[in-house]
This record gives structure tokens, C-alpha cells and sequence, in this order.
């Protein structure tokens, strides 16, 4: 297989395909016949999944850190130019992106009745977005991509929402925007800076501004806030979480579990890749790290309780979010090999779980036009398959052990336990606090007597959402099992990111003076 | 080719572009006496005054490419890059005026041929702005346009929001004039010249009474101008002189006067006081920021989208503004590649809202928008489209733009200021976003709510072409970038040679 693809030279295409299918394929939908769209879309996102899949197999963990690399030149005045490339840790987040696709196509089938041709559009530029955020090298690109990004996910929540879609999908848009646009200013700081610092070199290449910029002092202090807010808004932590309740909740299924699966992690990835690496001072001093572990903390605590008590599923999963990214932050923010494997691992596994639960949510509203959890009750009795993946699922959210939820969280504790103990100590009780509001949740809407008569009439699984959950289950079963193949990827990433930081933060703080031309 | 504006083919070839545009306009204004009573008059006048802008551009852009200039002596025009730059975006945006106010005028019952020539008036008026390198020449050049878009302003004699719009424009833009008048005399007082290239040098050597004066005299002269591009605290009259004049008079103001009038600004400050730099970038700098923070938050709490474009006008002072602060050819570049955009993009919103605005002018409110995308894709993508640029969203010629006037105060050592920027352009999504909601994501009010939108062919085709460009340049802006930057070096004062006059102290680049 590996020889195949060398062969095709794979490498030499592989990113480029995979930003320039789905665009095309958005084109393509946007202007076929409306009755071709779900199939066209189905067709594309699976292309890009199996093209996706070249990258598993050829990926060297032991080659060089950044592969499958593309640099051509694109606003040369300014330095600017196309860079991407593969590590460890983007590979992940690539595949988890062209896996979840086909599977919101297929989802959307049956929920998205009106104005077809742009929702699959939208769902395929989208795909575009995201995936040329998780492999630009260049600030520039990468900041194109993250807003462009936008732009789709505000038409899918605002055009095929729920009830308040326009309050959710405005709100999503300023809170995004209002993050990155610092970050902009943020980013053409360090590009003057790395320009000085090299005699005149000007460019936003990630390697030549980490090499370059070294910016200390006052001046990396509001850097670093820049970039904190952009990252911090999408994770999103405490107190910057209150747009992704009215998101997840509004968005249809699609759209929600994109964003849960993949636009949540754009936030955990931006401080793997960019902001702990660029200001490991600034990341790593008392304060910060007083601050960052206690909204963790907040965040991870306060998801739960909130969950706890809410009575729409939708809104459950969606804070339960909140809770499981804080436990992503928190393995970042420990800095050891264990808990920044961890922190990975639960980004892919949050990214599938509660994928698969914002289906399930999906699935059953479409049959009751309710997700409010007391409408349900002993419906175990007429849908006994949907009960049992529903479950299975949960207890995957849970961290069950043999299931994928339980290796990345436990990773986490393990790593952090190290290096935060009594941080930890508390964050454990958030773990017992996501079984109790999902298993709760369960017994309510699953188990005992059937209490409406409406639920009576429910139709089990289609073939088309088995489709949609079997590929999901597999990968909760191997993941939890065999998680050895992805950690193995992702080591020696992990490995070079920590020494990178290590390296960083033990070299000596420059002050400098505000860049000028 | 070097021009000598003593020899008279020289001068004529400098002044080309205005000539012909001088001499087709007096045509046509006799061709519009003549046939006053004709139906299709306007129409007439309409299209031969578009042969006669593109026949002008022609000559800009063959003057541009022969690489004409003059060297070594102080002129009163001048034959540079910038001006070139400048004049192509004034042609451009006057002959999408005129595209579009064909169609208007006949929609609105108007037979007014004269109305075309006015508008011609207006661009001479505009060219001589870009052109003039001597203070009266900016002056002349000022109030030629300044008077014609006072008539065009209350061409409408039968709205009396019209007149009154006109009226408060004359008034206001009168008593802007004589400050700008009065800033002329003190420049030329304390430095004795009114030619930009001799004020460079004398200005920096200014000490004791004469410095109070010339800096007496850049107030002033900001003050001219800043009511010209309506920046705060000078904007008061933009709202309701937007509001009030016939909407493509409203676009010309919006975009081609702002442009003109920006180009002239930003020559004044870079060409004649770049040297004193120092005396007049936290002048500036506050005027931006007022400007930014004021329209932004005004333009927030508008219903009419008209209003709500007059006000985001206003903000987009602020931005380009935000350029001329670090009095750097960066900062002048980035300012005539995001007016080149602006331009193009106002005209483009503001054609969408004609074509909305049923005949009499029903002010069109956001919710007037509701489900546009259902019954007209093309004028709902062309609007998404332009509110995006003007948002500065990536994939857009308004983010490139944004991006290079962030750029250049950034690098200029003014990060405050870009953050101000980046700050109040958020605050901007608050009212393009619910544009392209009210479009996209209400629905429409009753079934035949968009019946009345009609328009004509051409503008149509306008409209794609200028989508076309906002989406092409935001992905390559590459060759617009290099022009502007081209036009920018213009005001490097090693290309300047000192004239004849004797300098009273040595030079050096800061006092």
C-alpha cells in the first residue's frame, strides 16, 4: 500500500487535494440540480475520506516532524505564502474532520427538507476551512482559513436552525470574529518582529517567526492575550462559553456536530500549535497558569453541574462539552508527554462521542420533534436499537473503560496528577458527575414504563442511520481497545512539541523594543 | 518621458485627462440645451458621457504607461504614479455613477440630461484634487467638485429631503472651504510658498512665529479636508446629506468624492509636511480614532440602509485615515488600495438598494431586505458580497485592503491604533451581518415583497464584474498591490530635487 502510494506520489498532493475536493465539490453541488445535491455531497466527502486515508498509511512516525509539505508562494510583497503541511498531531484532527464529514451528510439526509444544494454546499466549504486550518505553517493562511471557516457554519446555523437561530448564529459570528481579529493584530506584530529580528527577512512562515520572534517582556504579555482569546473563545473555556450552548443547541445535527466534533478543537489545536509554542514565558509564568488551570477547573466542573440539570438533551451534550474540553486544557496545560497525549486523545474522542450523540439527538427529534428528556420515557420498549447505541455512546462520553472515552481521559489525570495534584483531585469529581447526568438522563428517557402514548409509535433505526452510527461505534470499540496505532502517530509530534517548549522556555527572555519598518 | 510644463504640447499632454474630460463636458452640455425636451435626452447624454470618462481613463492610463513625468522643478500639477492611481479610481467610480444613475433617473422620471454633465464637472473637479501639487491648484480643484455635487445633491427638485440635503451640504461645505482657505494663507505664510515640494523643505526649518503658524495652518487644513471625508467631529452633515440626496448622488459622495478627496489629503500630508511628521500623526491619529469608534457605533443603531451605509462611510474614514497616521508610502499605499476597493464595493451596495428602492424612494429598512436570496440571487450574493468586503472578512478585496492598513500601522509602531481598528471593525459585523441575515435568513414578508426589484441589464453586468473583482483581488490582490505600491513612491522626497528658493537652515529629516 505504501508502495502504491509513493508511486502516485502522494505526498507531492495529498494536502492540496484534500483543501481543493471539497471546495470544488461545494461548486459542483452548489450548481448541479437540487436533486443531485445529497448524493453529490455524499460522493465528494467520501473521495476526500478515502484520499484522507492515505495519510494514516504513509504518515512516518519516524521521518522528518512536518510531511506531506506544500509551499508556493502567494503575496510574495508581504512575505506571504501557501505552506501546509502533516505532524503527529494534525493528522489526527485531519482524519477525525474527513471521517465525521460523510457521516453529517448522511445524517442531514432525511432533517434538511429546504434550500438543499446550499446546505451541502456550505457543509463542503466548510470542510475546506477546517481542514486548512489543521495544516497551514503560514500565520497568514492560517488566519484566512479560521475565518473562513465562519462563514459557512453562520449560514448552516442561521438558514436551517432551530427556533432562535438568528440570535444563536450572530452571536457565534461576533464571539469568533471578536477573538481573532486580535489575534490578527497579535500576528503582525511577531511578523515585524521576526522581520527585524532577522535583518530585514519578512515572512509568516511558523518556523522562521518561532525562530525569529523572540519577543519577551510586556509587549509577549499581550501577545499571548491575543492569541488567548481567539483560542480561548473556540475551546471555549469559562467564562468565554456562553455562545456554544445557543450554537449547539440551534444548529441542525449537521452543523452540531461539527462544531462539537471539529470547531471546538481548532481552539485546543491553536494552543498546541501556536500560542504555548510561541510564548512558553508567558504560557508557563505563575499567573497564567493560575488563571488557565482555575477556568479549566471552573469550566470542567461547572459543564457537568450544568448538564446535570438541564432538561433538553441537546443542551446536556452541549455542556457537556464544555466539561470535556476543560479536561483537554488541563492535559495541555501539564506539559508532560502523558497528559498532552491525553489532551489529544480526548479531542478525538470528545470529537466522536459526542459526534455520535448529536446524531442520536438528531435522530430522535426527527421522529418526536421534541428532545425535551421528559417527553421520553421507557422508549427502550419501541426502539431497542437506538436505546442500546444510545448507551453504548453514553458510556463512551462517560470514559467507561474499554471504551475510547475512558484512555483519553485517564491519560490526562495520570499526566496532570503530576504536575497539578489537587487540580486533579478535582476534576476527578467531574467524572463521576458526567456519569451521573448521562446515565440519569438515560434511565429517564429509556428504561421503565413507556409514560406517553406517543412514544408507543416510534420506528427503530433506519439502514441509513445504522450507517451513520456503525462506523462511529467501531471506532469507540478500537479506540478504547487498540489505541496504540494513533498514539504511536502521535508520539514523536508530541514528543518534539514538548521539547520545543521545553527548549523555549528555558532560553532566556528578550525584551524588546516595538517593531517598526 | 519627461515633460517640461513651460513648452506648451508638454503642458497639454500633462493635463490630458482633464482637457478632454473639460472639453467633452462643454459638448455635452450644449448637446443637453439643445435637446432639453427630449424623453431619451438623459439617457443620450448619460451613455456619451460614459464614452467620454473612458476615453479619459484611456489617457491616464497611456500617460501612466509612457512613464511621463517631470523632474527638478516645483509645478503646480503634478505628473506622478499617484496621481495616475488616484485618477483611475476617480474615473471608475464616476463612471459607475453614471451607469447607474441612467437607469435611476429614468426609473424616477427625471429629465435632467444635465445631470451627467454635472457629474463630469464633479470628476474634472475630482482630477485637478489628485493632481494639483500646489495648494490653490487642490483648492480649485476642492471647490469644482464641492459645487457640483452641491447641485447634484438637490437635483431632485421635486423632494424637499433633497434640497434640504443640498442646502446643509452648501452651508456646511462652505464654511469647510474657508478653513481650508484660511490654512492655505498660513502654510503660505510661515513657509512662503504654496507649491507642495518647496513647503517640504521650508517647513521643517520653520522656527518661532512662523512654526505656530504652520501649525495653525495643518489644523486647518485637516479640518478642510476631514469635512470633505467626513471624519469626526467633522461628519455631521454625512447622515443627513446621504440620506436626503438621490441615491447614486449619494454613492457618488460615498465613494468617489471620499476617494478624491483622500487622495488630495494624503498627498498634502506626505508631499509637503512629511517632514514634520511628528507635528501632526497624533493629530491624525485621534481624528481616526474618533472617526472609527463614532461611526461604527452611530452606524449600529440605524434601520434605514441608507442611513446605516452613510454612517458606515464614516467609519471607513476612520480606516482610511488609519493609513495616513504613519505618514509612511506603506500608509499611503495601503490607503489607495483599500479607496480602489471602497469604491468599487460602495457603488456595488449602493446599486443594490437603488435597485430595492421602488420609484418615489421609499426608504428601504434591513427588514425591507427580508428574503431576497428567494427571489434574486444574483443582487442577494452582490449585496452578501460587498457587506463581507466592507466587514474586511478573508476572501474579500476588503480584508486585503484592512489588512494592509493594519499592516503599515503596525509597522509604523502604532499597534494601539490597529487594535482600535480590529476592535471597532467587530463592532462593524453588528450591522453588515444582519444585511445578509435579513437576505439569506428571514423570510420574505409576502409572497410578492420583491416584485418591484427591476434592473437593467447593464448594471447588472456591472454588478457581476464588480463582485468578479472584490472576490478575485481578495484571493490575488498581487498586481493591485504592486500598482498602488508604485503610486505610493511618488512622495519619496529623494525624488524631490530642492528648488531654487535658498533653505534658511540645513536640512535634516526630523527638527
Amino acid at each position: 500500500m505504501t508502495e502504491l502510494l509513493d508511486s502516485l506520489r502522494y505526498d507531492r498532493w495529498a494536502i492540496q487535494a484534500l483543501l481543493l475536493i471539497p471546495f470544488a465539490g461545494a461548486l459542483v453541488v452548489a450548481l448541479a440540480p437540487a436533486r443531485f445535491a445529497k448524493g453529490l455531497a455524499l460522493a465528494v466527502s467520501l473521495i476526500e475520506f478515502i484520499v484522507s486515508l492515505g495519510l494514516w498509511i504513509s504518515y512516518d512516525p519516524a521521518g522528518p516532524p512536518m510531511q506531506f509539505m506544500g509551499v508556493e508562494p502567494w503575496i510574495p510583497a508581504w512575505g506571504i505564502s501557501y505552506r501546509v503541511g502533516i505532524d503527529g498531531i494534525s493528522l489526527m484532527m485531519v482524519l477525525l474532520t474527513t471521517f465525521l464529514m460523510p457521516l453529517s451528510v448522511l445524517g442531514s439526509w432525511a432533517g434538511i427538507t429546504t434550500r438543499q444544494r446550499g446546505f451541502y454546499a456550505m457543509l463542503l466549504a466548510l470542510t475546506t476551512g477546517m481542514i486548512g486550518v489543521f495544516v497551514a505553517l503560514d500565520l497568514f493562511f492560517f488566519y484566512v482559513m479560521w475565518e473562513v471557516m465562519l462563514i459557512p457554519m453562520y449560514f448552516i446555523i442561521g438558514i436551517w436552525g432551530g427556533q432562535r437561530r438568528l440570535y444563536a448564529a450572530i452571536k457565534f459570528f461576533i464571539y469568533t470574529m471578536a477573538g481573532s481579529l486580535l489575534m490578527l493584530v497579535a500576528i503582525l506584530y511577531l511578523y515585524f518582529a521576526a522581520g527585524q529580528a532577522s535583518g530585514g527577512q519578512h515572512s509568516f512562515a511558523l518556523d522562521h517567526i518561532m525562530r525569529f520572534a523572540l519577543v519577551g517582556g510586556k509587549p509577549a504579555a499581550w501577545l499571548f492575550v491575543a492569541f488567548f482569546l481567539a483560542f480561548a473563545i473556540k475551546v471555549p473555556m469559562v467564562p468565554f462559553h456562553t455562545w456554544l450552548p445557543d450554537a449547539h443547541v440551534e444548529a441542525p445535527t449537521a452543523g452540531s456536530v461539527i462544531l462539537a466534533g471539529v470547531l471546538l478543537k481548532m481552539g485546543t489545536y491553536g494552543f498546541i500549535r501556536f500560542a504555548v509554542p510561541l510564548f512558553p514565558h508567558v504560557a508557563f509564568s505563575p499567573t497564567t497558569v493560575n488563571v488557565v488551570v482555575t477556568l479549566s477547573l471552573i469550566g470542567i466542573i461547572y459543564g457537568a453541574l450544568v448538564a446535570m440539570v438541564q432538561p433538553d438533551l441537546k443542551k446536556l451534550v452541549a455542556y457537556s462539552s464544555v466539561s470535556h474540553l476543560g479536561f483537554v486544557m488541563l492535559g495541555i496545560w501539564a506539559l508532560n508527554e502523558q497528559s498532552t497525549q491525553g489532551a489529544m486523545m480526548v479531542m478525538i474522542n470528545h470529537g466522536i462521542s459526542t459526534g455520535a450523540l448529536f446524531f442520536l439527538v438528531g435522530m430522535i427529534y426527527e421522529r418526536r420533534h421534541s428532545r425535551m428528556i421528559e417527553d421520553f420515557g421507557g422508549i427502550a420498549r419501541t426502539v431497542p436499537l437506538f436505546s442500546a447505541v444510545l448507551t453504548i455512546v453514553a458510556l463512551s462520553s462517560i470514559g467507561l473503560p474499554a471504551t475510547n472515552g475512558f484512555v483519553g481521559e485517564f491519560l490526562v489525570l495520570v499526566g496532570s496528577f503530576r504536575a497539578y495534584p489537587w487540580a486533579t483531585a478535582l476534576a476527578t469529581t467531574a467524572v463521576i458527575a458526567a456519569a451521573a447526568y448521562l446515565l440519569w438522563a438515560l434511565k429517564r428517557m429509556l428504561y421503565g414504563n413507556i409514560t406517553k402514548q406517543e412514544n408507543r409509535e416510534l420506528t427503530d433505526l433506519t439502514g441509513r442511520e445504522y450507517a451513520v452510527m456503525v462506523p462511529l461505534l467501531v471506532m469507540i470499540v478500537w479506540l478504547g481497545l487498540y489505541p496504540k496505532p494513533v498514539l504511536e502517530r502521535m508520539g514523536p509530534s508530541v514528543r518534539s512539541y514538548l521539547e520545543t517548549v521545553q527548549e523555549r522556555r528555558a532560553g532566556p527572555e528578550q525584551v524588546v523594543t516595538p517593531p517598526t519598518e | 518621458m519627461n515633460l517640461d510644463l513651460a513648452n506648451g504640447r508638454d503642458l497639454v499632454l500633462a493635463l490630458l485627462p482633464e482637457l478632454i474630460l473639460s472639453v467633452w463636458a462643454m459638448l455635452l452640455l450644449l448637446h443637453a440645451a439643445w435637446r432639453h425636451k427630449e424623453p431619451d435626452a438623459q439617457r443620450q447624454v448619460g451613455w456619451l458621457s460614459l464614452v467620454g470618462i473612458i476615453i479619459a481613463a484611456g489617457s491616464v492610463m497611456w500617460l501612466w504607461a509612457s512613464g511621463a513625468r517631470i523632474e527638478g522643478i516645483a509645478t503646480s500639477v503634478a505628473v506622478d504614479k499617484w496621481r495616475w492611481a488616484g485618477s483611475l479610481i476617480v474615473l471608475i467610480g464616476t463612471g459607475l455613477t453614471t451607469v447607474l444613475a441612467i437607469g435611476y433617473l429614468d426609473r424616477e422620471d427625471l429629465r435632467i440630461p444635465e445631470f451627467h454633465v454635472m457629474v463630469l464637472f464633479a470628476a474634472i473637479g475630482m482630477l485637478f484634487l489628485v493632481s494639483g501639487s500646489d495648494l490653490f491648484v487642490i483648492f480649485l480643484g476642492l471647490e469644482l467638485m464641492s459645487v457640483s455635487v452641491y447641485v447634484l445633491a438637490g437635483i431632485n427638485r421635486r423632494s424637499i429631503v433633497s434640497a434640504e440635503a443640498a442646502l446643509k451640504y452648501f452651508l456646511l461645505g462652505a464654511f469647510a472651504s474657508a478653513f481650508f482657505l484660511y490654512g492655505i494663507a498660513l502654510v503660505y505664510g510661515a513657509t512662503g510658498s504654496t507649491k507642495l515640494q518647496v513647503i517640504t523643505f521650508q517647513a521643517p526649518v520653520t522656527t518661532g512665529s512662523a512654526q505656530l503658524m504652520l501649525l495653525a495652518g495643518i489644523a486647518m487644513l485637516c479640518i478642510g479636508f476631514g469635512f470633505k471625508v467626513a471624519a469626526v467631529p467633522f461628519h455631521q452633515w454625512a447622515p443627513d446629506v446621504y440620506d436626503g440626496a438621490p441615491t447614486p448622488v449619494t454613492a457618488f459622495m460615498a465613494a468617489t468624492v471620499k476617494a478624491a478627496a483622500f487622495g488630495a489629503f494624503v498627498r498634502v500630508m506626505l508631499q509637503a509636511l512629511g517632514l514634520v511628521h511628528q507635528d501632526w500623526d497624533q493629530v491624525i491619529w485621534w481624528l481616526a480614532a474618533a472617526t472609527m469608534v463614532v461611526g461604527n457605533l452611530i452606524a449600529l443603531a440605524q434601520r434605514s440602509v441608507k442611513r446605516m451605509l452613510a454612517y458606515s462611510s464614516v467609519a471607513h474614514a476612520g480606516y482610511l485615515l488609519t493609513g495616513l497616521v504613519p505618514g509612511s508610502a506603506a500608509g499611503a499605499a495601503a490607503s489607495l488600495f483599500y479607496l480602489l476597493f471602497y469604491t468599487v464595493v460602495t457603488v456595488a451596495a449602493f446599486s443594490v438598494l437603488i435597485a430595492k428602492g421602488r420609484q418615489g424612494e421609499r426608504e428601504v429598512t434591513f427588514d425591507d431586505l427580508a428574503g431576497l436570496a428567494q427571489s434574486d440571487r444574483l443582487l442577494a450574493f452582490v449585496m452578501a458580497v460587498s457587506m463581507l468586503s466592507l466587514l474586511g472578512f478573508p476572501g474579500t478585496a476588503g480584508f486585503m485592503g484592512k489588512w494592509y492598513i493594519l499592516t503599515s500601522a503596525t509597522g509604523g509602531g502604532y499597534p494601539m491604533l490597529a487594535a482600535l481598528l480590529v476592535i471597532t471593525s467587530v463592532v462593524s459585523a453588528g450591522y453588515y451581518l444582519p444585511i445578509i441575515m435579513a437576505m439569506y435568513m428571514k423570510s420574505r414578508a409576502h409572497e410578492r415583497a420583491h416584485e418591484g426589484v427591476q434592473l437593467p441589464g447593464v448594471v447588472r453586468g456591472m454588478l457581476v464584474a464588480a463582485t468578479a473583482i472584490i472576490l478575485v483581488f481578495g484571493v490575488w490582490p498581487n498586481r493591485a498591490l504592486d500598482l498602488a505600491r508604485e503610486g505610493s513612491h511618488s512622495f519619496m522626497p529623494s525624488r524631490i530635487v530642492p528648488l531654487a528658493t535658498p533653505l534658511a537652515a540645513p536640512l535634516s529629516p526630523h527638527r
